[in-house]
């Protein structure tokens, strides 16, 4: 880090011009900052929060594209319209539940991928990255197909090849029935981000000490001890942002959805059901609604994460 | 590994196939399911009984039938990936010069906003898109959807290059000032060539995630105009309602997997360390 970061000086230069008076080379610098920046900052605003905002300001209208002169002025209306329909709360139940899940299933995979990785010799650590990086670089809707015709009735092989396993026949349809469904979206959901998470778990174990896991092993601590004890506690960091942002991002899922099921048999998601209602059914008030109340989540998914168990982002992410 | 222990030797033969199975097991299925015959898609076996190129015909070859549909929408990707991908790069270079360099204040903010855009649920700005692009004729339109991509990509190059470019030894662009470059000189003649490799990790990683949309793509086009291919795979399947395209759509999803993974096989390393750096460097 370098001593750049100087915000003390800068709120000194604030104040009236008789105590600090900057030199041209100083305020050349912060013009050029902001030139510099600027762009960026101006255009990822203009991409968020402008049309948030106008999301927020249409779901008080009662607005559909199929009457567009019907729109009026409703208040709070579409909320409750919202809240008060079971549908909603069961999308945002089967979101949760998938988010719960995979996110813990990748955590403990993506945890034995990295210690895997962590402990390889040098040559087989290559080869390793290697493969693992290949479910991130396969498009999510190409993961989606790939699972779907596995598992599919007509198409799939999965139930001939493991009808021996109590629960699997020939003839069981997989995404006829939302548990089944849930399974295989989620599998495809985990498949495809588990190394995404292997990585930043293999980032943070290069980081504990290796010293501590050492004195620990010659004061006759077991693996699994030095694991408990030693690992985990030093990389507490890393794994709680790899965590919140696994969860923010299962949380938006959309993509294995649409392609496995479009929803049926009770695996609509949050997204999905505000893309149907908006972009589907011309909706724009009553999406416009669900759009703000996703976003809400998210903005609470991460107020828990970083009130209640203080997952420091800016200085996991190396800002501080 | 070279004074292991035999035992040691094959649990590691074994942990390296339980892996790769693990991670290619989905990739090599939907390859071998582009290569059957679409009368044998339904034996239940996981190799074709006969292969045959007929898939790639369907989605490529001049009387395919999916050829309209894939072509167009496999040319909107590309373009409109590298577009969105080249714009978030220069704007991103240019910021996360001046956070990792200048001394300005609004670097924080600037970074903070970056997170909170990278986390923003995307669905939740398709509805008033949707909207304004019909309003100012934007739907279905490249720029349409390269708008939108920034979202994407710029959040994710302002961090990635903010943490390559602190690795950068400063004291050259220090030595350019000496010598009497300005910064902006300094910048560009002694900064660029060492910051290119980051850029470049960037670029890649920031042009997987335009690639790999498909909230957007779905939400914002509505014919082969703008269609990029995850949305126009989509599509396929309501093309006919009796006869499936599982082996069009498996062919197609083959096609635009191939160059990925080529380029994550080649820069495993700079990829590894650029979504990593970003992430959890200190």
């Amino acid at each position: 880090m370098t001593a750049q970061t100087a915000p003390v000086a800068t709120d000194v230069a604030k104040k009236p011009k008789t105590k600090v008076v900057l030199s041209d080379r100083t305020k050349a610098e912060r013009r050029l900052g902001w030139w510099l920046a600027g762009p960026a900052f101006v255009v990822m605003l203009a991409v968020t929060v402008y049309p948030i905002l106008q999301a927020f300001f249409d779901s008080l209208y009662r607005y559909r594209l199929t009457a567009p002169d019907d729109k009026a002025f409703i208040g709070l209306n579409n909320y409750v319209v919202v809240l008060t329909d079971p549908v909603f709360w069961q999308a945002l139940g089967v979101t949760l539940f998938i988010t719960v899940v995979t996110v813990l299933v990748e955590v403990v995979l993506g945890f034995i991928l990295a210690l895997l990785m962590h402990r390889a010799v040098k040559s087989l650590r290559g080869t390793l990255r290697t493969v693992i990086l290949v479910p991130y670089g396969i498009i999510t809707v190409v993961s989606a197909f790939a699972w779907f015709y596995m598992f599919d009735i007509t198409s799939g092989f999965v139930n001939s090849w493991f009808d021996w396993v109590p629960g699997i026949s020939e003839d069981l349809n997989w995404f006829a029935h939302q548990g089944t469904s849930l399974a295989v979206i989620m599998a495809s959901e985990i498949w495809k981000t588990t190394p995404f998470i292997s990585l930043l778990l293999l980032a943070g174990l290069a980081q504990v000490p290796g010293e501590l896991d050492e004195a620990a092993e010659v004061d006759g601590a077991t693996w699994g001890q030095r694991l408990r004890r030693v690992t985990l506690p030093n990389m507490k960091a890393a794994i709680m942002v790899a965590v919140l942002f696994r969860a923010l991002d299962a949380f938006r899922i959309f993509d294995n959805v649409f392609i496995m099921t479009n929803g049926a048999n009770g695996t609509t998601v949050l997204s999905l059901l505000a893309y149907r209602t908006s972009i589907g059914r011309l909706e724009i008030g009553l999406g416009s609604a669900i759009s703000v109340l996703l976003f809400l989540c998210v903005i609470g998914i991460c107020f828990i994460a970083i009130k209640l168990f203080k997952v420091d982002l800016a200085g996991a992410r190396g800002e501080s | 590994m070279r004074g292991m222990s035999t035992r040691l030797k094959i649990g590691w033969v074994v942990i390296v196939i339980v892996v790769f199975t693990y991670t290619l097991f989905p990739v090599a299925s939907i390859f071998a399911t582009s290569f059957k015959l679409p009368g044998e898609l339904n034996l239940g076996t996981f190799l074709p009984v006969h292969w045959t190129w007929d898939n790639y015909t369907q989605i490529l070859g001049p009387d395919g039938s999916a050829r309209d549909l894939f072509v167009p929408s496999l040319r909107n990707s590309i373009g409109i990936s590298l577009i969105a991908t080249a714009i978030a790069v220069v704007l991103a270079t240019l910021a996360a010069y001046a956070i990792a360099r200048l001394d300005f204040r609004g670097k924080r903010l600037i970074l903070t906003t970056a997170l909170g855009v990278s986390i923003f649920p995307v669905i939740s700005i398709v509805t008033p898109l949707f909207n304004l692009w019909r309003q100012i004729g934007l739907y279905d339109t490249w720029l349409g959807l390269i708008i939108p991509y920034l979202s994407l990509t710029l959040p994710i190059s302002i961090w990635t290059l903010a943490a390559f470019f602190r690795q950068i030894p400063w004291e050259l662009e220090q030595a350019a000032q000496v010598d009497g470059a300005t910064t902006w000189q300094a910048f560009r003649k002694a900064i660029v060539p060492l910051a290119a490799p980051g850029v470049f990790t960037t670029a890649l990683i920031a042009f997987f995630i335009a690639w790999n949309d498909f909230v957007y793509g779905i939400s914002l086009t509505s014919t082969s105009r703008a269609r990029p291919v995850p949305a126009a795979l989509a599509f396929f399947t309501g093309a006919s309602q009796f006869e499936e395209p599982t082996g069009a759509i498996s062919a197609a999803a083959v096609i635009v997997t191939i160059p990925v993974v080529i380029l994550v096989l080649l820069f495993q390393r700079q990829i590894v360390s650029g979504l990593t750096q970003g992430a959890v460097k200190g």
